[in-house]
């Protein structure tokens, strides 16, 4: 390779010195629709951190809560005045502050149950993968075949020993899921760690602990957002299932799935917006993650770099 | 040029690539012929546009490159202008095509009789399976594969690369086409097995009467096969003619520098020539002619596009400043 | 190749006795069943009796023997609410959730590969973008709600199907199916294009870059060159070789259809297995539980042989190497 060839003209556009996150932002900013995702994304999350704050009403304070209110339709208005955008469910609570505290509890569990099967996975992928030999091979024996069964029928036999309860579908959609962070963080560790870098920490002779997590466990970041993000709304989608079908959280935290199936009863009778509404919000949701996170994908995978 | 109508003329033939950061001229007035029994050599660096040139000729050109300008007479008909059914009806029939990578010119999940058989029923369908059956078998032996009969009911896998190339050959063969199109067929392979296609190739030709266009970087392939050559830079021709001629007296300065890079046996203890530079982006050719950058002959006259002209009976030129010996000079 | 099908089989029993393993302990161990079959009230004698008669006061290896020795014979227990056999229960069921998952993955092969072909083919069209946007939002939309919405639109508004049940079956070969009735198809419509809809975006997917993938090799521009038909080019040259990864994957995939029939059974009150054991958590009705749990494995695992089996047969470069070995 000659000198000429690297230093077209059309590479030097750019002024000044480019940090890998601002090349990271303009790489994202390419693709308007995920930009529009990450938006929305960004919103949502708002809306659930800040629901107390952001409903129109509290809709699990019994004073607010009139049962003359139930199944009206999405823009009435109350006795008092308060208009329903999206009217109300069978118990008079206002659907939209439903929704928004809803919300705030499948996202919660999503996410929490997220972090903590990736942290599970990455402390066993990432030794499996550095060290080898046969605790390799028995650790990846367990997750192919953890990964061979439906994660929806390992959750549900979990639930179904343990009982409901927030901590106990958060443990389930951890079991459930740790297996794909480890074979991922595994399958990128395997790759890093044949690079020099590594090579030459160990000439350093820098301790095990120091070469996984301080130089291997950085470089297979990457890939472990990437299904990070999309794990987070299969959890998401997964908790709701649950919920709907009873198994999942009790009646006392309400997630959409949980809204969903009480509106379920109501819609063959018409009543559809008790279920329709919860059903778009969730919807809007997974499917801005996931765009975000297919994204991603694209942005962070460095085959894909021109 | 020679009494009988050649097997195939191409006249100015240009192919573009529409890409993202604009339009590259992969093929830029490509004009050239062969006769029967001829064998053509096309020569040139890669990204000279040589297989893009053989791909134009069959209308095999994928987006986003596409054929805009020229002609391709093949008996009398400009194939440019034919519908695809009617081209379809040509490629494999009256003209095959043989491929650079053995490796991955036959497909991996079928037999190879379903690969000879279906290229015979293609452009004959009423061709009855015992037919079909012993023209692949004499096909496969006349390519020199040992007991075909059994090998037929093989796949690609089990065959090595050099076979695997004369079994890509044999489909070729298996319509008898009057015209070849070989894009680098021997650059996979080893020497010795390169030797036994290139001797079976000339022989096909002598016998049969069938028109070949070897495309290839490699002039020793060319030297050892060819009648004639053409030399291609940057998409376009720049020294054509008879092999000898060209070989002994090479007019254009690219394709002295071809030849000077060639390690040969007069050229022992001496430094070998390299042409300076790199091939250039067909994005950003330079004004002119498209060599001038690497040329040690270039002036300002260089600056305008050189025509094709004939210096000497029988050769064409691109250049301005050829440099023939012996008082060749330009008309 | 019969050496290979018997090395799988082995491997298969293994895994049917450590997952039989798995599930005895997870039932056994980690939940009482003790708790559940007496009465809150029962005195210390009364636990006792049961304990004992359960066998419970034995070491953990003579119980899992007990259980897998019961399990060979096909007695799995009681259930508690039906008072029959747990597994006679569980078997009555498994023909319409069969049903179910085999209409579920036609419908995903052939609504599947015609699109996702035709989107690698032609990236570019507007129809091969609205294909993978709606491919995008197959693989986001949670199975249950848009089995509600079909329900919503194609029965409360439009009331073209009906959404709950099976219909009139018949029965063929002593099992009663629901496909051979007008009835039971108009039943089995809305279902199975529910379950299937996760796997229709898979198989899109798969198939597109299957597709755009094969269509650069070498091979298939040296079938044009040999002037094959673009019919041919496609159906036999590229498809040949995109089924690999679509049969491979879907046969994996089967499975995970079984187990999703749990949600689209219980929107469409389908009677299979999968409705029954929402039902059976929520009554704590262990023997049924652990029955389903057993039924599955044996699923997972013969699918599994059939999918390796399967996958020889398609390709010859496997099939030759397992021969060597």
């Amino acid at each position: 390779m000659s000198e000429t060839t690297v230093q077209s003209p059309a590479a030097g556009g750019d002024q000044g010195v480019e940090t890998p996150f601002r090349r990271f932002c303009r790489d994202y900013a390419e693709s308007r629709i995920a930009t529009g995702a990450l938006v929305v994304l960004v919103a949502i999350v708002l809306l659930a951190v800040f629901a107390p704050f952001v409903a129109p009403t509290d809709p699990y304070d019994l004073a607010q809560v009139s049962i003359l209110d139930s199944k009206l339709k999405p823009g009435s208005e109350s006795m008092d005045g308060t208009v329903y955008w999206l009217g109300t469910d069978g118990a008079g609570r206002d659907l939209l502050s439903a929704i928004i505290y809803g919300l705030r509890i499948s996202l919660g569990v999503g996410v929490m149950s997220g972090v903590v099967a990736l942290c599970i996975g990455t402390a066993v992928g990432l030794p499996a993968a550095y060290f080898g030999g046969r605790i390799d091979s028995f650790i990846m024996r367990v997750v192919d075949i953890q990964l061979s069964i439906p994660a929806i029928l390992i959750a549900l036999i979990l639930l179904a020993i343990l009982g409901k309860g927030v901590d106990k579908i958060i443990i389930a959609l951890v079991i459930a899921q740790w297996a794909y962070y480890a074979r991922t963080v595994r399958g990128s560790a395997l790759v890093e760690r044949n690079k020099e870098y590594i090579e030459a920490a160990k000439c350093l002779a820098l301790g095990n602990n120091r070469i996984v997590f301080r130089h291997l466990f950085p470089n297979c970041l990457p890939p472990l957002i990437v299904v990070g993000t999309i794990q987070t709304a299969h959890a998401i989608s997964l908790e709701a299932t649950l919920s709907f079908l009873g198994v999942g959280l009790p009646i006392s935290e309400p997630s959409l799935g949980l809204l969903i199936a009480n509106g379920f009863d109501f819609m063959l009778s018409g009543f559809y917006w008790i279920s329709f509404f919860p059903g778009v919000a969730l919807l809007v949701t997974i499917v801005a993650i996931n765009l975000v996170g297919d994204h991603l994908r694209d942005v962070l995978n460095p085959r894909l770099k021109r | 040029m020679s009494d009988e109508t050649p097997t195939l003329q191409v006249e100015n033939l240009e192919t573009h690539f529409f890409t993202k950061d604009g339009v590259a001229h992969a093929v830029d007035g490509v004009s050239f012929s062969v006769g029967r029994g001829e064998i053509m050599g096309l020569v040139g660096e890669s990204g000279s546009g040589k297989s893009v040139t053989g791909f134009s000729i069959l209308g095999l050109v994928d987006p986003p490159g596409k054929v805009v300008g020229g002609r391709v007479m093949f008996q009398g008909k400009d194939l440019l202008t034919l519908d695809e059914e009617s081209l379809r009806h040509l490629r494999g029939n009256r003209i095959a095509m043989i491929f650079q990578d053995p490796m991955m010119t036959l497909n991996p999940v079928l037999r190879i009789d379903t690969q000879m058989i279906e290229t015979l029923r293609a452009h004959d369908n009423k061709i009855t399976d015992a037919e079909a059956f012993a023209r692949s078998r004499d096909a496969l032996g006349q390519v020199g594969i040992p007991a075909p009969e059994e090998r037929l009911k093989s796949y690609p896998h089990q065959f090595s690369g050099g076979m695997r190339q004369r079994v890509a050959i044999a489909i070729a063969l298996l319509n008898k086409p009057d015209l070849i199109i070989a894009d680098e067929p021997t650059t996979a392979l080893d020497v010795t097995i390169q030797g036994q296609i290139l001797y079976e190739a000339q022989k096909l030709c002598r016998e049969t009467g069938t028109a070949l266009i070897w495309i290839t970087h490699d002039l020793a392939v060319v030297a050892g096969l060819a009648d004639k050559i053409s030399v291609m830079y940057a998409g376009r021709v720049v020294e054509q003619g008879g092999l000898g001629d060209v070989l002994d007296n090479p007019g254009h300065p690219y394709t002295q520098g071809l030849l000077g890079s060639v390690p040969g046996h007069n050229t022992r203890g001496k430094r070998l020539y390299q042409i300076p530079g790199m091939t250039p982006s067909l994005l950003k050719l330079p004004a002119g002619c498209a060599f001038k950058d690497r040329c040690p002959h270039a002036d300002a006259a260089c600056d305008t596009r050189p025509d094709i002209t004939q210096p000497i009976p029988g050769r064409a030129l691109r250049c301005v400043h050829p440099q023939l010996d012996a008082g060749a000079t330009a008309p | 190749m019969t050496v290979f099908i018997i090395r799988r089989l082995l491997q298969s029993i293994a895994v049917v006795l450590v997952m039989s393993f798995i599930v005895f302990v997870g039932v056994n161990v980690v939940g009482d069943p003790v708790e559940m079959m007496v009465s809150d009230e029962a005195d210390q004698a009364e636990r006792d009796k049961v304990i004992k008669s359960m066998g419970l006061d034995k070491p953990w290896y003579v119980q899992y023997g007990r259980f897998v020795a019961g399990a060979v014979e096909g007695d799995l227990g009681k259930s508690f609410v039906y008072g029959e056999s747990a597994l006679k229960i569980i078997v009555q069921r498994i023909p319409a959730t069969l049903e179910l998952a085999v209409a579920a993955l036609l419908m995903a092969v052939l609504i599947g590969i015609p699109l996702g072909v035709y989107a690698g083919l032609r990236p570019d069209t507007p129809l091969s973008k609205t294909i993978m946007a709606g491919s995008i939002l197959g693989f986001s939309l949670p199975t249950f709600w848009v089995g509600l919405m079909f329900i919503m639109v194609f029965a409360v508004m439009l009331g073209w199907l009906p959404s709950t049940g099976r219909g009139e079956t018949v029965n063929l070969l002593g099992i009663d199916v629901s496909f051979l009735t007008l009835d039971g198809l108009s039943h089995l419509f809305l279902p199975a294009l529910n379950l299937a809809l996760f796997k229709i975006s898979l198989v899109i997917r798969l198939a597109r870059a299957g597709t755009r993938e094969a269509a650069l090799q070498d091979y298939i521009k040296f079938a044009r060159a040999k002037g094959l038909s673009n019919a041919r080019i496609v159906l036999v040259h590229l498809m040949k070789n995109i089924m690999i990864p679509v049969v491979t994957v879907l046969g994996l995939e089967f499975g995970g259809l079984i187990a999703f029939s749990v949600v689209t059974e219980s929107v469409f009150a389908w009677p299979g297995m999968g409705k029954l054991i929402i039902q059976s958590i929520q009554t704590l009705d262990r023997p049924i539980i652990v029955a389903y749990l057993m039924i599955i494995v044996l699923i997972f695992v013969v699918i599994n042989l059939v999918v390796d089996v399967l996958y020889s047969i398609l390709d010859p470069r496997v099939r030759l190497s397992d021969v060597k070995s």
